[in-house]
């Protein structure tokens, strides 16, 4: 979080004493978050998620991909909780494989983006000038272009497919990372330690990597847990327009494109997949609100 | 102050440029040529190539690049693919409906995320503020297009009272309204709670309540002149996010606008459509900041004071 902070750790930790009263920043994040009720209920939704993600093939009780015509549209019942669709497909096992993609474009998307966005933002708060000038206004093009409308021409251009539905999403999400991390690093640039690196000789991309990013962490974090959510919703929009992850792939928002000619008859598939998505992602969002807020109660708007 | 507007203006030039290289490299680095599109699968290859070369595909790139904003500052973006219309025209023709989608999600979100902002500040740690603030989170969260289609099954499958799809009547626009409007109203009402909140707490306020004004009047003379700045800054800079859910909207609800235009162009592979289309949306998008920075000074007398002192 804050390397002063950290600094004051390391040289205390000299006399002994001094180290075990103070924790780490990140234990003082943890405790903050624990107060926050909502924020764990939102961590622990995510957490069981990613659970859920992993350990798909033991869970799902059939193959995501089984056809049975035989029992086509039929409704929920014990034997196909949430029914099956118009393959005669088990929706539970579906809506349970769904998660492992949403979770992967997210996170990946999320990971394209911060990634490039950072270090865009980390240059030019780090140099500023010309440099900046240009990267930001560069960014500005891409905000002036409605997110999922940039994210549409991007995946038409590339085609669709996973790796380039993510590449779409995370241009698309670039510019919100670029610039926060830019405001940071602005604030950093000129502190003694990133001086002190100068002095004893470091390069720039080493005080960059070593000494300004970390000190964006906290605002990189939050942005990629909202980001997260975002990404989510974005992939299964692209899906849901046909233009994502493309059927049979058990993918949530292409399963309610495909269930939506079924909505009179068969409204579940519709309903369940939805209703994954909607969880997700207000699991993630109530989850970003607590962390901004206790990773710096500065940043609470 | 129309001064300051036309300099605004003038800022928006370069991000349209750059919006124009975005969009041009994108189409054409696409795979698939679209001369052959044009012709289909029967075509021969001397076709393709004659076709290519009326369409002006076989110049450099950055010659075609030229032509193209060369065309478009004329107001001419190309004829589509699919149809052989001017791309501006196509664009005409979608843009009242997309239009009056987006003033009407706009409105719902203001009429329904400011309200619901307001009591969640005035009632804030009670219940009322617990449920307008989830309920908030809840409208950011739910994809747009689940949302749709829940509304489809309710208001026109299970209670019959609205038409699914099609826009000729009102009753058409009420589903799309709140399909389009649900994401900005939760963004205005969490503003509008956290500015709320702030205000609340300054000294003016104290000041107003102690001289005896009813707190009616103070909420609506002292506390909401102030929390609609930052309101109209979140509401503006959404309008452009909420501007692509049009894209859903017309989808599902079959509306024939510029979100289904866009869409349908690609899905076509109609490059001159697609790169019209985006190059609208961003100036639409440019428009609508520049008339926020307005309104800014409009609500804001410090603000409308320092352009008088520029002029």
């Amino acid at each position: 979080m804050n390397s002063e902070r950290q600094s004051i750790v390391t040289l205390s930790a000299a006399d002994g004493k001094v180290r075990e009263k103070r924790r780490s920043p990140w234990w003082e994040v943890w405790r903050r978050l624990r107060r926050n009720k909502a924020a764990l209920v939102g961590m622990t939704v995510v957490v069981l998620l990613v659970v859920v993600a992993i350990l798909a093939p033991v869970l799902a009780p059939y193959d995501p991909n089984q056809t049975n015509m035989t029992q086509r549209l039929k409704g929920p019942s014990s034997a196909h909780p949430l029914g099956t669709d118009n393959f005669g497909r088990d929706m539970l096992s579906r809506v349970i494989y769904g998660s492992r993609i949403s979770l992967y474009v997210g996170f990946v998307a999320v990971g394209i983006g911060a990634i490039f966005g950072g270090i865009l933002g980390a240059i030019c708060g780090y140099y500023g000038g010309r440099l900046d000038n240009f990267i930001m206004r560069c960014m500005d093009v891409l905000l002036a272009i409605p997110q999922i409308i940039l994210a549409i021409a991007i995946v038409g251009a590339l085609g669709t497919s996973l790796l380039n539905l993510m590449i779409a999403v995370g241009i698309s999400q670039l510019p919100r990372y670029a610039r926060v991390v830019r405001a940071s690093a602005l604030t950093v640039r000129g502190q003694e330690f990133v001086e002190a690196a100068k002095a004893v000789g470091a390069s720039d991309a080493r005080i960059i990597i070593e000494n300004i990013l970390p000190n964006c962490m906290a605002p990189i974090i939050v942005q990629s847990t909202l980001g997260v959510a975002q990404a989510i919703l974005s992939a299964a929009a692209l899906s849901f327009l046909g233009l994502g992850i493309q059927p049979p792939t058990a993918e949530w928002g292409s399963m309610l494109s495909s269930g939506r000619q079924f909505l009179r008859q068969a409204p579940y598939l519709t309903f369940f997949p939805g209703l994954a998505i909607s969880i997700v992602v207000l699991a993630l969002n109530i989850f970003g609100d607590g962390l901004r807020d206790s990773l710096d109660p500065k940043l609470r708007q | 102050m129309l001064r300051y507007f036309f300099k605004r203006l003038m800022f928006l030039v370069p991000v349209l440029f750059g919006v124009s290289i975005l969009i041009f490299s994108i189409v054409h680095l696409a795979p698939g040529d679209p001369a052959e599109v044009m012709l289909g699968p029967a075509a021969t290859q001397e076709d393709i190539a004659n076709l290519r070369e009326q369409l002006g595909l076989t110049k450099p790139l950055y010659v075609q690049y030229g032509i193209f904003l060369g065309n478009a500052l004329k107001g001419d973006l190309g004829r589509s693919i699919k149809s052989n219309a001017p791309v501006m025209e196509e664009i005409m023709e979608r843009f009242p409906a997309t239009l009056t989608l987006a003033l009407l999600g706009m409105t719902f979100a203001i009429v329904v995320g400011l309200p619901l902002g307001i009591l969640a500040a005035l009632k804030q740690n009670t219940w009322v503020d617990a449920l307008c603030s989830f309920l908030a989170l809840v409208g950011f969260s739910i994809p747009n297009f689940w949302i749709a289609l829940m509304l489809m099954l309710l208001l026109s499958i299970y209670i019959p009272i609205l038409p699914s799809s099609g826009f000729d009547s009102w009753k058409n626009l009420i589903m799309p309204t709140i399909v389009l409007g649900i994401q900005t109203m939760a963004v205005i009402a969490r503003m509008t709670r956290s500015s709320m909140l702030e205000v609340i707490r300054q000294d003016y306020v104290r000041t107003a309540k102690a001289k005896g004004i009813s707190d009616r009047l103070v909420l609506t003379r002292h506390i909401l002149s102030n929390v609609m700045i930052p309101v109209v800054t979140i509401a503006g800079l959404y309008f452009g996010h909420q501007l692509g859910g049009v894209v859903i909207t017309e989808t599902v609800f079959s509306i024939p606008g510029l979100g289904r235009l866009i869409v349908d162009a690609i899905r076509a592979q109609d490059y001159p459509v697609v790169q019209g289309g985006v190059l609208f949306f961003a100036f639409c998008v440019g428009i609508v900041n520049l008339l926020v920075d307005l309104l800014y000074a409009v609500l804001d007398p410090r603000i409308k004071a320092q352009y008088r002192a520029a002029k």
